[in-house]
């Protein structure tokens, strides 16, 4: 019988020649990787647990990202315990606070390679499906079976489909995409699926694209994303791939659950209403909505061509008054790139201010936090209630071109007509 | 006598416990701010037992296991919903949390009802409407995992480490 991605990479990591959907499988892990909100909850576990050694320092990776540098005595303390650890158990592949978000630094490491089965606590882990791996988060105790054993029991997920068609118009991303097909299928029409990104459309859309859709398939309730890998996928890995690796390719009788197909040549930009990541609209009908501030960060859209496609429409222009625009660059690598292009210097003569690289205003706990009453657009993937701060607040999601848009004008503007 | 919290579809991790507490390690500090943005009262009026009963997808968002964390710290004994997102679900179980699915059961409660249940038996009463539900039964090595005490207790018992 064929398998999907998922399937064949659970049972190679598992030891088998066929694992099937609703199986339980024990798995050998490729990467086990965490930061330093989770972190610190995974050392207390060991510790809990009396394990004085990890089972592969090499097979771990460490980020701090979600509060760099840190804004409280608390997030203080939870990266020395965490640069303690690193140090005490020699891990090599640890970043501090200097690298960016988890998400973005570990495909630009070179750790996010096609066939791997990679854990993290992190939900977003999912990301890394954009180069062909199977890439899922856990939480921190899983996560302390992971750095003893090395392996996690996982069920064999059912594989889902979705086809993309055609290219994406001008001013229209990738982000709007992801959220077109996320209000269709719900907050949990893929929960426990992994979720294959497949078709001729998504030969067009760029790795950085491709990273944007797969870190959302979790707000859909995927255990994985993935898109097969190609060319485009071995240009990114070329100079950066830690390790040999072997694309994996579905049978072309495996079996999904579901398939849908999505042209996109239509396609208008979107924008997720408070406070639900389902409840999509195209962004002509929510227009005119007064935004207090503008996010332009996170591991979703802060990649190099998010800033060069929010900077397009920035140049030369000014941020309307009275609206706080936050840029925050998703990694070091891609901060001093942007820095050298002068797509910073763009973004700072329009009054928006630039951060160091990290997760920053996206969950609320570090820069930008929002207000009672306040509104803001943002580049992120999460508009929960209370997600940016307030619960009083409200965040709609966009893409990057309609966040900058917004910003010039004050208020969500379709990126079309600036 | 447990009583029932009923929240709706889609709660998610920042309602259950909110990105900037985070930073947090104790658990009793984490209860403190625990569902806060769904019922601001709700940490000050939750008794030890109670039980959270509730729609589609509980838990849905992030991985952060504080979330389970803040709710059993908070007292409360099980939470029982249509359905639950993949990582909070695994990581209840790792905290020896029960976490059961049962269909119909939103429907079936409003929050103060007095509630019964029975976690092997895979049974939820309103002991308030005397209605019973059956929840779907934990597959068995979950079920192990929840009455060690959690999965590191599981480990040392197991010695698999």
């Amino acid at each position: 019988m064929g398998m999907t991605i998922a399937e064949k990479i659970l049972a190679r990591a598992s030891g088998r020649k066929q694992v099937a959907p609703g199986e339980i499988v024990e798995a050998a892990i490729d990467v086990a990787m965490t930061h330093d909100i989770e972190g610190p909850m995974v050392v207390q576990g060991l510790r809990e647990l009396g394990a004085k050694k990890v089972w592969d320092p090499s097979k771990i990776v460490i980020v701090f990202d979600h509060q760099v540098p840190a804004n409280s005595i608390d997030a203080a303390i939870n990266h020395i315990m965490l640069r303690e650890f690193a140090a005490e158990q020699k891990i090599p592949n640890f970043y501090d606070v200097f690298e960016g978000i988890c998400h973005v630094v570990l495909p630009e490491k070179g750790f996010a390679l096609p066939g791997r089965l990679i854990v993290g606590t992190d939900s977003h882990t999912v990301t890394y499906g954009a180069f062909g791996c199977f890439a899922t988060g856990i939480g921190s105790t899983d996560m302390v079976a992971v750095f003893v054993t090395g392996k996690l029991w996982f069920r064999v997920p059912e594989s889902a489909k979705m086809t993309i068609e055609g290219k994406l118009p001008k001013r229209v991303g990738s982000k709007d995409l992801i959220l077109k097909i996320i209000g269709d299928v719900g907050a949990d029409g893929e929960t426990y699926r992994s979720v294959e990104l497949v078709g001729a459309g998504m030969r067009y859309i760029s790795m950085e694209g491709r990273m944007t859709m797969c870190n959302m398939g979790v707000e859909m309730g995927a255990k994985a994303t993935i898109v097969p890998p190609d060319d485009l996928t071995k240009r990114y890995l070329g100079g950066r791939a830690k390790g040999a690796y072997k694309p994996v390719y579905a049978d072309a009788d495996a079996t999904y659950v579901e398939e849908h197909t999505y042209d996109v040549r239509n396609l208008e930009p979107q924008v997720a209403c408070p406070h639900r990541v389902d409840d999509v609209h195209p962004v002509r009908e929510v227009e005119g909505v007064e935004i207090d501030q503008a996010f332009l960060g996170s591991c979703t859209n802060a990649r190099l061509e998010d800033l060069i496609e929010a900077a397009r429409l920035i140049k030369g222009r000014r941020i309307s008054k009275g609206v706080r625009m936050l840029v925050v660059p998703a990694s070091r690598e891609i901060y001093l790139e942007a820095l050298r292009q002068g797509i910073l210097s763009i973004f700072a003569e329009a009054g928006a201010l630039i951060e160091a690289p990290g997760c920053a205003a996206c969950l609320g706990g570090h820069v930008g936090v929002l207000g009672p009453g306040e509104v803001c657009i943002s580049a992120s993937n999460r508009n929960f209630k209370g997600r940016q701060g307030s619960p009083e607040a409200r965040i709609y999601l966009a893409s990057p071109a309609t966040v900058a848009a917004s910003a010039l004008k004050g208020k969500i503007t379709d990126p079309r007509d600036v | 006598m447990s009583r029932a919290w009923v929240f709706g579809d889609d709660v998610d991790t920042d309602q259950i416990i909110a990105g900037r507490y985070l930073v947090k390690l104790d658990p009793r500090e984490l209860a403190k701010h625990a569902m806060e943005a769904a019922d601001p009262k709700f940490a000050s009026e939750v008794r030890r037992g109670d039980v959270i009963i509730a729609g589609r997808n509980f838990g849905c968002g992030s991985s952060r296991e504080r979330a389970p964390l803040a709710l059993k710290a908070a007292g409360i004994s099980a939470v029982v919903a249509e359905s639950f997102a993949r990582i909070f679900y695994r990581n209840a179980i790792n905290l020896a949390l029960p976490v059961l699915t049962c269909a119909g059961v939103h429907k079936g409660f409003k929050t103060g009802d007095k509630v019964g249940v029975d976690v092997r038996g895979g049974k939820v009463q309103n002991l308030s409407t005397g209605k019973t539900f059956k929840a779907e039964p934990l597959p068995d090595f979950l079920s192990e995992i929840v009455h060690a005490g959690g999965l590191l207790r599981y480990m040392k018992k197991r010695s698999s480490f």
